[in-house]
């Protein structure tokens, strides 16, 4: 019971850590641009079969691929906000962006289902499979390593956002663009990087997907809804909202899977949602969070 | 502006005739094209045009955009199959009476899911409305009344005859699209309506003048539930078979929300328009092409390059060239000729109809 208890929390926490990754991509580009990216989920997948296509064909390792797929996916992020986002009026925005992202979403998923066919696939490497001992647990290798890239990662997020001079424009754009752009920082330029950012996440948040679950472009959907979900209950533009609403989801999901049924625990994701922002609008670590328009 | 133009006009001579005439059109259309398939094509396009307008009868007017009304087209689908197999109704005609019943169970659903989704803001409201459509998805897998993925049945009237078998159908998808239509035509000339636009140009403002947000935000999104529930039933009925993924199916709202837009928004006409030539267009590469790959991305590109494009939607865009070109005083003209120059009126919506029906029929 007790130890049932301690494994599902460290499933969790381990699988949770991947979804931060993913998650604080969507909201740092809804916090700098008030854009709503329903994109991501397909571009986790898109990431999933580059690492695939890498893994396969070209027999790179999957940590290795990321050199390649990070940098690729980068630049799929700026070319998205500067050939579509940047182009949309300011009016209705946020509604708007949903609409052309989901546009954006529909065309990928069209393109990979053809390309790759509706089988699943799922990412193999020595570490896929195989597990290590600790204290009495069995933690499969590519959880702990997933873990750890995350934590690299969000790391490096940190430090480009709080020790970096594009993080202080970045911050400063989020707070308030027009102020920020009339003390003369290149607003366009910073919400192209930080799209491009909020994408190249998705690349490593894939890989890590791809190998612990098996995987289809329709998978996509499924995804795009637990991280909206994540993002919300985190309160909108919050990255360490995001990443502590991802744990808790997680683990949430990890126990009502163990002690209940697997069936259910995807139901009780968004039921959370459902409950918390019946009691508490604004999501659970909001304060500005959801912000008035 | 918007206000403005809802002002109860008179109808004039030439939007009645059009009316007329489409209703006419609608009514032999079955008579003339007795070919199963094109009747087939017919009701789903009949049927689209009723759920977007349904669709835009909320988002379009109060600025909320929902991409969860497929919540009310899969309730309303359940309803219908449920009660038709628990009272074992005899497979006929009188099932067509379980459609209002759908819609109200519907409008129970939509009661509950607003009451949650309508207290935050505006994007929030539209990722709630996507988690709200999983969890009915999920619901609609996980339940045993719904018989989970194997999906229900729902009695076929075998003794009806081969070669007219669609026209019941065909009538009642007519019968659903003149009462959404004729509703959201009340509702836009009514003091209610004028609260709902209020809304959307300045929630705020809106409120400082009086008017119950709350109350009229989640009576406009309760009202759109009906026909789309209604619609869910029809669909049961016509396909015999439900599964969760096909009625809770994401991609309705999606739809709605391409159909109303390349229409435009916030228009009667619009959502009619968008539903008639993208549902036909789409139920024909369904039929002839059967990739359901490429019409997605056929799909996203057409989305895409109408929010560029034409952000307004075809109608009032056309509408606003015809009346540039021609003089104020030839509109009235115009409109019984080509279906109309106004666009916030209720002659394009059928002038275009007739239009388009009479187009597919060459």
């Amino acid at each position: 019971m007790v130890t049932d208890f301690i494994r599902a929390v460290i499933d969790g926490v381990l699988s949770g850590s991947v979804y931060a990754l993913m998650a604080a991509g969507l909201t740092l580009i809804f916090g700098v641009m008030e854009v709503i990216n329903i994109a991501q989920g397909i571009l986790v997948i898109l990431g999933a079969y580059l690492s695939y296509v890498l893994s396969v064909h070209l027999g790179i390792d999957l940590f290795a691929g990321l050199i390649i797929t990070i940098p690729v996916m980068f630049i799929l992020g700026v070319g998205i906000q500067w050939g579509l986002m940047s182009r949309l009026g300011e009016r209705e925005k946020v509604s708007m962006s949903i609409l052309v992202t989901y546009a954006v979403a529909i065309i990928l998923e069209g393109a990979l289902d053809l390309i790759f066919g509706p089988s699943y696939q799922q990412l193999s490497a020595w570490y896929v499979n195989k597990s290590m001992h600790v204290l009495g647990f069995y933690l499969p290798y590519i959880y702990v390593f997933g873990f750890l890239l995350a934590v690299v990662l969000l790391g490096a997020l940190y430090f480009i956002l709080y020790r970096t001079e594009f993080g202080r424009s970045l911050r400063a754009a989020q707070q308030n663009r027009t102020a920020a752009r009339l003390i003369g920082i290149d607003v366009n330029r910073v919400s192209a990087i930080t799209f491009g950012i909020g994408v190249a996440v998705t690349a490593a948040g894939g890989m890590v997907f791809g190998a612990t679950t098996s995987f289809n472009a329709n998978s996509s959907a499924d995804l795009i809804s637990r991280l909206l979900t994540i993002i919300i209950l985190g309160g909108m533009g919050s990255i360490g909202g995001a990443m502590g609403a991802s744990v808790l989801m997680l683990v949430i999901e990890a126990l009502v899977s163990t002690f209940w049924s697997p069936t259910w625990a995807t139901l009780v994701f968004y039921a959370v949602l459902v409950v918390v922002l019946a009691i508490r609008p604004t999501g659970l670590f909001g304060q500005k969070a959801v912000r008035a328009q | 502006m918007a206000i403005l133009s809802a002002k109860a006009k008179p109808i004039s001579k030439g939007k009645a005739a059009v009316v007329v005439a489409a209703i006419a059109v609608i009514a032999v259309f079955p008579l003339v094209f007795t070919n199963p398939a094109v009747t087939e094509i017919a009701i789903f396009a009949l049927m689209f045009m009723a759920t977007s307008e349904a669709w835009n009868g909320f988002a379009g007017w109060s600025g909320y955009f929902s991409l969860g009304h497929a919540v009310f087209f899969g309730v309303g689908a359940y309803t219908f199959a449920i009660i038709a197999n628990d009272y074992k109704l005899p497979a006929g005609s009188g099932l067509f009476l379980l459609m209002p019943v759908a819609g109200v169970v519907a409008m129970v659903a939509a009661v509950l899911v607003g009451a949650v989704a309508l207290r935050t803001k505006r994007h929030t409201f539209v990722v709630i409305t996507i988690g709200v459509f999983f969890i009915f998805q999920l619901l609609g897998y996980n339940l045993s009344i719904t018989a989970g993925a194997s999906g229900l049945q729902v009695p076929t009237p075998y003794n009806w005859n081969a070669a007219t078998f669609n026209n019941p159908f065909y009538y009642a998808a007519a019968i659903l699209l003149g009462f959404t239509v004729g509703l959201y035509w009340i509702i836009r000339r009514s003091a209610f309506g004028l609260q709902l636009l209020a809304i959307r140009d300045d929630e705020e403002r809106a409120k400082g003048l009086g008017v119950p947000v709350w109350r009229v935000k989640l009576s406009a999104f309760v009202i759109s539930s009906f026909p789309v529930g209604m619609a869910g039933a029809l669909f049961a009925f016509l396909i015999g078979q439900i599964y969760p993924n096909t009625v809770f199916n994401p991609l309705f709202d999606l739809s709605w929300a391409l159909m109303t837009l390349v229409g435009g928004i916030g228009t009667i006409a619009g959502p009619l328009l968008g539903g008639v030539v993208l549902e036909s267009v789409q139920q024909y590469l369904n039929l002839y092409l059967s990739n359901a790959d490429i019409y997605l991305i056929v799909y996203g590109v057409v989305f895409l390059a109408v929010m560029f494009w034409m952000p307004r939607g075809v109608v009032p865009t056309v509408g606003d060239a015809l009346r540039r070109r021609r003089g104020a005083g030839e509109a009235t003209i115009a409109a019984t000729n080509n279906g109309g120059t106004d666009s916030s009126s209720e002659g394009k919506a059928t002038g275009s109809l007739a239009g388009v029906v009479q187009e597919g029929g060459k």
